[in-house]
């Protein structure tokens, strides 16, 4: 049922794929995520729904490779099929009464999560700028894509291959430092990246949401794993969320929970790169 | 040979030595065999106003497949207790036959009752292992249901449902069948192979599942009714977490029950590693039902050296079924009643290492009719663990309600309905298992889908 429609690769560790999914296609909203098994008896993971076709009947998702659940879908092509496609999962974003304009901010593969949003507020006739920032030009992604929604985007890169060279973080204080225009940031990438985002908003009282993927199993509130203390109190991440206000976030924590099962993701890649070669 | 067998005691029914069997998942119970099935049948008095039947949640006619099986005439057996009960091979196994059918058995007011789940849990393995199949010839009357959950309560009540010839869909929201049957309640006590076939008999009455659909996300309840559902089920179950919103509980190694068990269970982490699970040396398991037991169990499995289950109330409060309670102490599980967690704590890298705990005493009874723990003031202790479960109870899954307006919930989210009819506050919408009464039993959900199953019978006959 769920069929791999198409299938790109964006750079060595990230790729799209649009897969038939009816039921997630026909509802889903910028914002929410859905939960994929590659095999049957493997991993659910979740990842964001970065773009959706009603009328194909289809979604988009973009992962990065980084475990051992990603590295078996990127064996997978157009034609496969995958085990499992459920959701839509988490809130749709709510979009704010104001008009001002917003700026978006995503770092690496948090472009993917990012672009549903900024496409929601441009088709709502708002003004949209754009940071992307990657290690280099090559994990740059998505761009043609934004070029469609954002008035600007800025490019930013560790090596200064594309853009400015630097931190997202850099090019976010010289637009809103001095003369803010945005009535709201919003913030998707890795932990870190987010945190330092908050670090400079919160001080300016600039609105920020972040988009969190904390560990996931089923994605519908029924274990708790996604848990994160959220203005003192316990949320979760896959029914309370993704998408959260940024300065209520406890970034320390989710940051320690996130490495949980980081001694037991090493032992499994090695042994998936033992066996065969990587996809072509 | 005599008709009925007047002795005192159960036979006895093999079980896995404790030692072994606290390190593998295979099933603790082995079974009667056929020899001993019909002696311990044999010891039914055939009562004629047998008060068995009505402690029985779906009011099995007990004395009709325990004599079938004292006559010996097993597929008899099986045709009568399939008619009452879908689910046999589940029942036999899990429910509280102590404070149900057994607890009235005429037998037990001299020694023991008759073994009446052990007889449950023997016919309907006899069944699956000769292939017996229920004849059902029924006649389809072209009305669609849907029901929410493939769970127990919504198996049952798609399986009534569809001896009446209803065209059912059960819509499933993980990628695998059968609710807690899966998920919850570990491979050492209900074989997941067994489950399967179980649904499977359900299947072959024509009911369709459909999995990675949530109810609620996927589709709405509204939704399912504009696509030409002329009725529907709701069996969601209770699947939200309990957490005691204390200090540490969001360190590195503490769980809520539902997601060690999930991983365990139904992501088998036990034996496939591709959905790990923090395997723990020294465990405390926050808890005393079921759920407390099959965590504390399973974490023994996985490795622990030490395991606790940490109980505020005492040993006659535990709520657990008293073969569970029995089975965790034999297999070495230390009980620390009357202890309750204050506090968690952590090292420096967010790993839990120790529980705070106070000793309790127990005062007045509250409202469940349980006497209230109360905290001795200053006798708080320390024990080093690294990994916690709470496992303090389950509430139902907000989901469906957020997105189905008129649907009538209580303040910690079950769904309200009549009790003769489990129709909730919206008309055509019916509820019943834990997403009404809180986290409960297997069989009690199944009744509740039968109540409803014949409820919206009538209703649109």
């Amino acid at each position: 049922m769920y069929e791999i429609l198409e299938k790109e690769i964006l750079n060595p560790n990230i790729e799209k794929m649009e897969v038939k999914a009816p039921y997630i296609a026909k509802k889903c909203r910028a914002g929410q995520f859905l939960m994929v098994m590659v095999e049957e008896d493997g991993e659910r993971i979740p990842l964001t729904i970065a773009d959706y076709n009603r009328e194909k009947e289809s979604v988009t998702i973009v992962y990065q490779i980084v475990g051992y659940t990603t590295k078996l879908l990127s064996r997978m092509n157009k034609g496969d099929y995958l085990f499992a496609v459920s959701g839509p999962m988490g809130k749709a974003v709510e979009h704010s009464e104001e008009n001002k304009k917003i700026l978006g901010i995503g770092g690496g593969v948090g472009a993917a999560p990012l672009l549903p949003q900024i496409k929601e507020y441009h088709e709502l006739g708002i003004e949209c700028d754009v940071i992307l920032g990657a290690r280099n030009e090559e994990y740059i992604i998505l761009e043609d894509d934004f070029v469609k929604y954002a008035s600007n985007i800025y490019f930013c890169t560790d090596d200064g291959s594309k853009g400015h060279q630097g931190f997202v973080t850099e090019v976010l204080k010289e637009l809103v430092e001095k003369d803010n225009k945005y009535g709201e940031v919003i913030a998707i990438g890795p932990l870190p990246m987010m945190k330092a985002v908050v670090d400079i908003t919160k001080k300016l009282d600039l609105k920020t949401s972040v988009s969190l993927n904390p560990i996931m199993i089923d994605g519908t509130g029924m274990c708790g794993g996604c848990r994160l203390t959220y203005d003192g109190k316990t949320k979760f991440a896959c029914v309370d969320g993704p998408d959260f206000d940024g300065f209520k976030v406890d970034f320390d924590e989710l940051m320690s929970r996130a490495d949980m099962y980081k001694e037991h993701e090493k032992k499994h890649i090695c042994k998936l790169e033992e066996g065969g070669k990587n996809n072509e | 040979m005599s008709k009925f067998n007047m002795s005192l005691t159960k036979v006895p029914m093999a079980e896995q030595d404790p030692k072994v069997r606290a390190r593998n998942f295979s099933e603790v119970a082995l079974g009667y065999s056929m020899e001993e099935a019909v002696e311990e049948a044999k010891r039914c008095l055939q009562c004629k106003d047998a008060p068995c039947i009505k402690m029985c949640p779906v009011s099995v006619n007990i004395p009709a497949f325990v004599g079938k099986i004292a006559e010996e005439d097993f597929d008899g057996a099986y045709m009568s207790i399939i008619n009452d009960n879908n689910l046999p091979a589940v029942c036999g196994r899990v429910c509280p036959q102590e404070s149900q059918c057994e607890s009235k058995c005429v037998r037990g007011l001299k020694g023991e009752p008759v073994g009446i789940g052990r007889l449950e849990r023997w016919i309907a393995d006899y069944a699956r292992e000769k292939g017996l199949h229920p004849h059902m010839e029924v006649e389809k009357n072209g009305k669609k249901v849907a029901v929410v959950g493939s769970g127990p309560a919504g198996l049952s009540c798609a399986g009534e449902l569809a001896k009446k010839g209803y065209e059912v869909t059960i819509f499933e929201a993980l990628h695998k069948e059968g609710g807690v049957l899966t998920y919850g309640i570990p491979e050492f006590r209900l074989p997941k192979a067994i489950v399967k076939s179980e649904i499977d008999e359900i299947k072959k009455l024509g009911v369709k599942i459909e999995r990675n659909v949530i109810v609620g996300k996927s589709i709405t309840v509204d939704e399912l009714m504009k696509e030409g559902f002329e009725a529907v089920f709701i069996g969601s179950g209770a699947g939200l977490p309990k957490f005691m919103r204390i200090e540490g509980e969001n360190l590195k190694g503490v769980y809520s029950a539902n997601e060690f068990l999930t991983r365990v269970n139904l992501m088998k982490a036990y034996e496939e590693d591709k959905t790990p699970v923090h395997r723990g040396d020294k465990v405390a398991v926050v808890g005393g039902g079921n759920v407390a037991m099959d965590a504390a169990r399973t974490a023994l499995r996985l490795g622990a050296q030490k395991v606790y289950i940490i109980y505020r109330r005492g040993e006659e409060e535990l709520p657990a079924r008293l073969e569970e309670i029995h089975h965790a102490k034999e297999e070495g599980i230390e009980f620390k009643l009357l202890n309750n967690p204050v506090k968690l704590l952590g090292d420096e890298r967010n790993w839990l290492r120790g529980i705070e705990c106070i000793r309790m005493e127990l005062g007045e009874a509250d409202d469940s009719g349980r006497r209230r723990p109360v905290e001795v003031e200053g006798s708080n202790f320390v024990l080093e663990i690294d990994t916690v479960i709470m496992a303090i109870g389950q509430s139902p899954n907000p989901l469906i309600k957020q997105t189905t307006e008129e649907l009538k919930t209580h303040s910690w989210g079950g769904l309200i309905v009549e009790e003769e009819t489990m129709e909730t506050s919206k008309e055509n919408v019916y509820a019943g298992g834990d997403v009404v009464s809180g986290a409960a039993t297997v069989i009690l959900a199944m009744g509740a889908g039968k109540i409803a199953a014949e409820a919206i019978d009538k209703k649109l006959k």
